[in-house]
């Protein structure tokens, strides 16, 4: 057995992140000037020195094995000094100072299967949660829908041929550890049956008070069966957001044939122009339909050309859609407007049209 | 691990396509770990069931920490004994996401040894994420951790692992040190990073500018997103550069597109109204060169944001319109505490600051943290006269 020769650290902390800056950042920390995209994937930062920075970003599936970071590890020593980052949307960047190296670096990066772009108006990498790879509460995959979505929409990627940028997310359950709520397009996995509750299991696994209280519909109350203290659902009072399996694995959720994806459009994060705002419900359900989940990818890609061929120059997707208003775009979009559009939680009320400012149109 | 190799005619289909395949790199990990070969098997299982199968975590961690371990078990560990057990460390990724190849590689050495070789580079909050191990290997992985100069993550009801933009290191924009400060956040709170002790989560995210590159406005219970006070800096030769250029049309493409209207083109001069002028950084962004932020920087911190769970999602609020960011960042950490004192002591369980803020109404909030109300806060005075005046004043 092995002796414990080094006391044991902790609250230690990250380490701190001057240990990793390339000398030119060092040397130019909080002095920089202005910056530019060469070419697509390829950013120039240039400092108050003159010192300049190119950043060639590739795209990665997040998903990555450690042989895949051995293999950037390897390119960051031979193109980039050993310098490379992440961006907030897990593409990988690396940080070159000879600007000789940024085509060879491209190739390279390229036959090993990791493409250059995903900078200005176009679509970058979806940032996307764990879905069936790794999490418990999904209602449908995740790697493999962004998969996907991705290679249809790949074009775009290497491409600036957008009005502006076009962010795409993918949370695989309402938790929405993505945290999809405000882009352009949002896919979100969503479960679509009340949770079946395992009455033999509950009592050994769940607290009642704390279950019956995670409900925020109060349709968990509790009830004895066969002697034993456990919950029932009041079914129609479900709106499966699944807070109480999380507080309580004894009610389970998934379904293969009701849950799916359901897409949402026009939200940003950016302050820039208008403020940010969340993403609005487009399409309720689309079913799950791996490996490809072609209905999905259609109902992306739809979106996508309509607002590429219609939105002005630096328009996001919900700068456009507020232009030319929601009756509008699921007009263009070809998208059917059902009763689920019509919110009918929290901000039932706050969206009903309550003028009659109507763009009308005349009958076709 | 030939004995391991699974069919998954499903998951292969994945293999094709320009974008990078996340089957190849579970395959590419299957090469080497039986865990990772079973992952890779119950996925393709979860891919022709069209559920999955992973159960909930129970409590599993590493000694003196409540958070920073996941626990994941499987529903058919009798098909996938290999990843009956397939726990999640959140590592504290450094400030910025950057790395050097050195770094990279000790943390290949160490994952490669104890875990799947899987990773998440990076989880949505920020972490690096080792995907898939077991229990018995937990306290090594810390150890060589630590060793190693990294520790863990967040996880359950404590501060999530702070993250940034690259702010100055990279980036003109950078109103404050977005990485100095999360290093300090990340260090001075350690405590409550790594022993839950909160009503619920509580993430927090710095963005330099107002382009927010890190969404913490959507995405971070404290939204720290740098501005400034003073005018727009303006570069005249650069603007003339701009409109003689051919690329930018000042009229079309700035002027037009600010949201407060603040700004003039008569095809000579450009003139902003910066009292007008709501630093939505558009203009900036057109045209990089001859516009930049103001020299008064700062932040503008907002609280509460959250996704869906459990009363809906919801933005940032506006705390503090301005606030100065320097280190040791006195103010926004006197800030913290009263927050956390407050929410700790009177929020529910799984209550997020977000939703506890709208339960007891801002101007309570404010009034027991010791904060003026001021009109930047809302956008616009309430218009429901039923007003719960202080009776006992």
């Amino acid at each position: 057995m092995a002796t414990e020769t080094v006391k044991r650290k902790t609250d230690i902390g990250p380490p701190h992140y001057e240990k990793f800056l390339p000398p030119i950042i060092k040397k130019n920390y909080g002095k920089w000037k202005h910056h530019e995209i060469v070419k697509p994937g390829v950013l120039m930062h240039v400092a108050e020195s003159g010192d300049k920075l190119f950043s060639v970003r590739a795209a990665t599936p997040r998903l990555a094995s450690t042989k895949t970071l051995r293999l950037f590890a390897d390119l960051a020593d031979k193109f980039s000094g050993g310098h490379l980052r992440y961006t907030s949307r897990n593409n990988v960047e690396f940080l070159v100072t000879d600007e000789k190296q940024i085509e060879p670096l491209i190739a390279r990066l390229k036959t090993e299967g990791y493409p250059v772009g995903g900078t200005g108006p176009s679509i970058t990498n979806i940032v996307h949660t764990q879905g069936w790879v790794h999490c418990h509460s999904a209602a449908s995959d995740a790697s493999g829908v962004v998969k996907s979505v991705m290679d249809e929409l790949f074009p775009h990627f290497e491409k600036m041929d957008l009005p502006a940028k076009l962010r795409i997310a993918f949370a695989c359950c309402l938790n929405m550890c993505g945290a999809v709520h405000c882009s352009d397009i949002s896919i979100l996995g969503l479960h679509r049956r009340p949770p079946k509750v395992n009455h033999a299991a509950l009592p050994k696994m769940c607290e009642i008070p704390t279950t019956v209280a995670s409900c925020p519909t109060g349709a968990i109350r509790p009830k004895t069966v066969d002697g034993k203290q456990t919950v029932e659902i009041i079914e129609e009072q479900c709106m499966y957001c699944a807070n109480c399996f999380t507080v309580c694995p004894a009610i389970t959720l998934a379904d293969a044939e009701n849950d799916g994806c359901s897409i949402w459009v026009g939200g940003k994060v950016s302050n820039a122009r208008h403020e940010p705002m969340f993403s609005k419900l487009a399409i309720p359900f689309l079913p799950n339909n791996p490996p490809r989940w072609p209905e999905v990818v259609a109902a992306v890609k739809n979106i996508v050309e309509v607002y590429a061929k219609n939105a002005r120059k630096y328009e996001r997707m919900g700068e456009w859609i507020e232009r030319i208003g929601w009756p509008r775009f699921f007009r263009l979009a070809d998208i059917p407007f059902t009763k689920f559009h019509i919110d009918d939680f929290k901000h039932a009320g706050e969206y009903y049209r309550r003028s009659a400012h109507i763009k009308h149109m005349p009958e076709a | 691990m030939a004995d391991k190799k699974r069919s998954t005619p499903k998951l292969d289909e994945l293999e094709k396509g320009p974008w990078p395949s996340f089957v190849k790199e579970m395959k590419q990990a299957a090469e080497k770990s039986a865990t990772a070969a079973d992952a890779l098997g119950i996925l393709e299982r979860s891919y022709n069931d069209k559920i999955g199968h992973w159960k909930h975590g129970g409590i599993v961690g590493v000694k003196g920490y409540g958070g920073g371990v996941i626990g994941r078990y499987n529903d058919i560990p009798q098909d996938f004994p290999d990843v009956a057990e397939f726990h999640t460390v959140r590592v504290n990724q450094p400030a910025g996401w950057f790395y050097t190849s050195d770094a990279l590689r000790k943390l290949c050495d160490i994952w490669e040894r104890h875990g799947s070789g899987l990773t998440n580079m990076h989880g949505s909050t920020g972490d690096i994420v080792f995907l898939g191990t077991k229990t018995p290997e937990l306290e090594p992985i810390f150890s060589e951790l630590t060793e190693a100069g990294f520790d863990l993550g967040g996880s359950g009801s404590d501060m999530r692992t702070p993250s940034c933009c690259c702010g100055m290191a990279r980036c003109e924009w950078a109103c404050y040190d977005t990485m100095g400060l999360t290093y300090d956040l990340t260090m001075h709170y350690q405590d409550e990073l790594h022993r839950p002790a909160f009503p619920y989560k509580f993430k927090i995210k710095a963005a330099g500018c107002p382009n927010d590159c890190v969404a913490s406005v959507a995405r971070a219970d404290l939204s720290i997103i740098g501005t400034w006070r003073d005018n727009i800096q303006m570069n005249k030769d650069a603007v003339a550069a701009c409109a003689t250029g051919g690329k930018v049309d000042i009229g079309k493409d700035v002027v037009a597109k600010c949201p407060s209207k603040c700004m003039d083109w008569d095809g000579k001069n450009l003139s902003i109204d910066n009292g007008n002028c709501v630093r939505c950084m558009h203009c900036i962004n057109v045209m990089p060169k001859a516009l930049a932020p103001g020299k008064d920087r700062g932040a503008t911190i907002l609280v509460g944001s959250k996704a869906p769970i459990i009363e809906g999602a919801l933005l940032s609020a506006v705390m503090v319109p301005f606030l100065k960011l320097e280190a040791p960042y006195s103010d926004l950490k006197e800030l913290i505490g009263a927050m956390w004192e407050l929410w700790g002591e009177h929020g529910k369980n799984r209550e997020r600051i977000g939703e506890f803020i709208q339960r007891v109404g801002l101007g309570n909030f404010l009034e027991q943290i010791g904060l003026e109300p001021v009109p930047e806060m809302v956008t616009q005075p309430r218009t429901n006269p039923y007003i719960f005046y202080d009776v006992k004043k």
